[in-house]
């Protein structure tokens, strides 16, 4: 395929051949030979700031990774579910205050992920909206330079003011852990810091809004999950793979030729992973353009594949099945307040979901 | 039926422990694999090659009839 710009790269949409290529030694994730599949005026100058792991390749992604991996293992996660129901519930709280009309994304889908990663690292909540509007406007494609340049800005005066403060004073946290470690400077404890702010707010909130979005508009499928709860757990492995809401996908350039899939990929091109068609990819899934909550067969990528699969996947699954319960358990009723064609999506962002859903139910 | 894990080459992606978390754990150090039964029950091999087939980077293998 053609990038924007004219630069010859590639797309990859066979279940099979994501795997192998997102597990490929022979091509990196560093973000200085990255280019966007689709237009957009923000890109990479250079290599990523120390301690920003997601676009750097081993050994200094594993180095940085490492170091965070203990606080997002699957039993770990499990054992936050007591902290993320209670700001589940805060929010739904607000949500039944706010009455039959509210938009969920703002009251409910975006607030609670955010609240839970600012938890993790002791971001004060009185921060947590303006980051939120930062890591919002870094993932809008239609964003232009100049309000690029300012939310990173925005970005880095809240770490160079909160990162110092916190190294005189560790607390008993996530970034705590990490400054205690001794192992990261105050610039890698900043690049870390944005890493885990920008990978956790948006990405969870869109699923999380997505999701209820779908099963509002697969009733039967919302049914058979209030009839068998036992089933959320494949239900939450359903919704990643049916909506895969990184539907920009996964890229990868080639670090010398290389033979791949049959073609000869040239050193410095750049291939494209199409997550969303991968993950319905016919030879891999029988009828994938079905949701089905029950479906057994799972094995999706819409967390990525290889050693920068999705760091807070743990999490997320957590936030995610807390989130679906506590929410149709309290409001039985809950139903879209517009017809779902008028529901307005951000098509313009690397996280796909809705920009508002407002919604209603029988008080 | 053995099952083996190498830590060396594991990336703590928690696929394992996700699929199997009685035979999988994850140390709170790094994340990476910790085995917990080596040899279970033979009725646990369809999980356990979900296990492999899920494992981003081979760090877990199975022999399906060791010494036999």
């Amino acid at each position: 395929m053609s990038y924007h710009g004219g630069t010859t790269g590639w797309l990859i949409t066979r279940h099979a051949e994501a795997k192998e290529l997102l597990t490929h030694k022979s091509f990196s994730a560093r973000q200085e030979g990255i280019i966007s599949p689709v237009p957009t005026e923000l890109g990479y100058a250079g290599p990523a700031d120390p301690g920003a792991f997601a676009k750097t390749d081993d050994p200094i992604h594993s180095r940085y990774r490492k170091l965070v991996t203990g606080f997002f293992t699957v039993r770990r996660t499990r054992q936050f579910a007591p902290m993320i129901e209670r700001i589940v519930h805060e929010q739904l709280d607000d949500l039944e205050k706010a009455g039959p009309g509210a938009d969920l994304v703002e009251v409910f889908t975006e607030s609670v992920p955010s609240r839970v990663m600012c938890e993790m690292i002791g971001v004060p909540e009185s921060e947590r909206k303006t980051l939120q509007r930062h890591v919002e406007t870094l993932g809008r494609l239609s964003c232009t330079v100049p309000e690029a340049l300012a939310a990173v800005s925005g970005m880095s005066g809240f770490l160079s003011r909160f990162v110092p403060v916190r190294m005189d004073d560790p607390r008993d946290d996530l970034l705590g852990d990490l400054i205690r470690g001794g192992q990261l400077d105050e610039q890698e404890l900043m690049g870390m810091t944005a890493t885990l702010i920008t990978g956790a707010f948006d990405t969870t909130g869109n699923m999380l809004a997505m999701g209820v979005f779908t099963l509002l508009e697969h009733p039967d499928q919302l049914a058979k999950l209030r009839e068998d709860p036992e089933l959320m757990g494949t239900a939450v492995e359903e919704l990643l793979r049916f909506l895969t809401i990184s539907h920009l996908g996964a890229s990868r350039w080639a670090l010398e030729d290389v033979e791949f899939a049959g073609q000869s990929i040239k050193k410095g091109e750049v291939v494209t992973v199409a997550l969303p068609a991968v993950n319905r990819d016919p030879e891999r899934y029988d009828n994938p353009d079905q949701l089905d909550i029950g479906r057994t067969d799972h094995g999706h990528l819409a967390l990525g594949h290889g050693v920068h699969q999705c760091l807070g996947q743990h999490l997320a699954r957590t936030i995610l099945r807390v989130g679906y319960e506590a929410l149709f358990d309290r409001f039985p009723t809950l139903r879209l307040a517009v017809p779902g064609d008028e529901v307005p999506m951000r098509d313009d962002f690397v996280h796909y979901g809705p920009r508002s859903l407002p919604v209603t139910w029988d008080d | 039926m053995r099952i083996t894990a190498d830590r060396e080459v594991c990336c703590s992606a928690g696929q394992c422990a996700l699929i199997a978390p009685d035979l999988f754990d994850q140390s709170d150090e790094d994340g990476s694999v910790v085995l917990l039964d080596a040899q279970p029950d033979t009725g646990r091999l369809d999980v356990l090659r979900e296990v492999v087939s899920r494992c981003p980077t081979g760090a877990i293998r199975v022999e399906e009839d060791p010494g036999v």
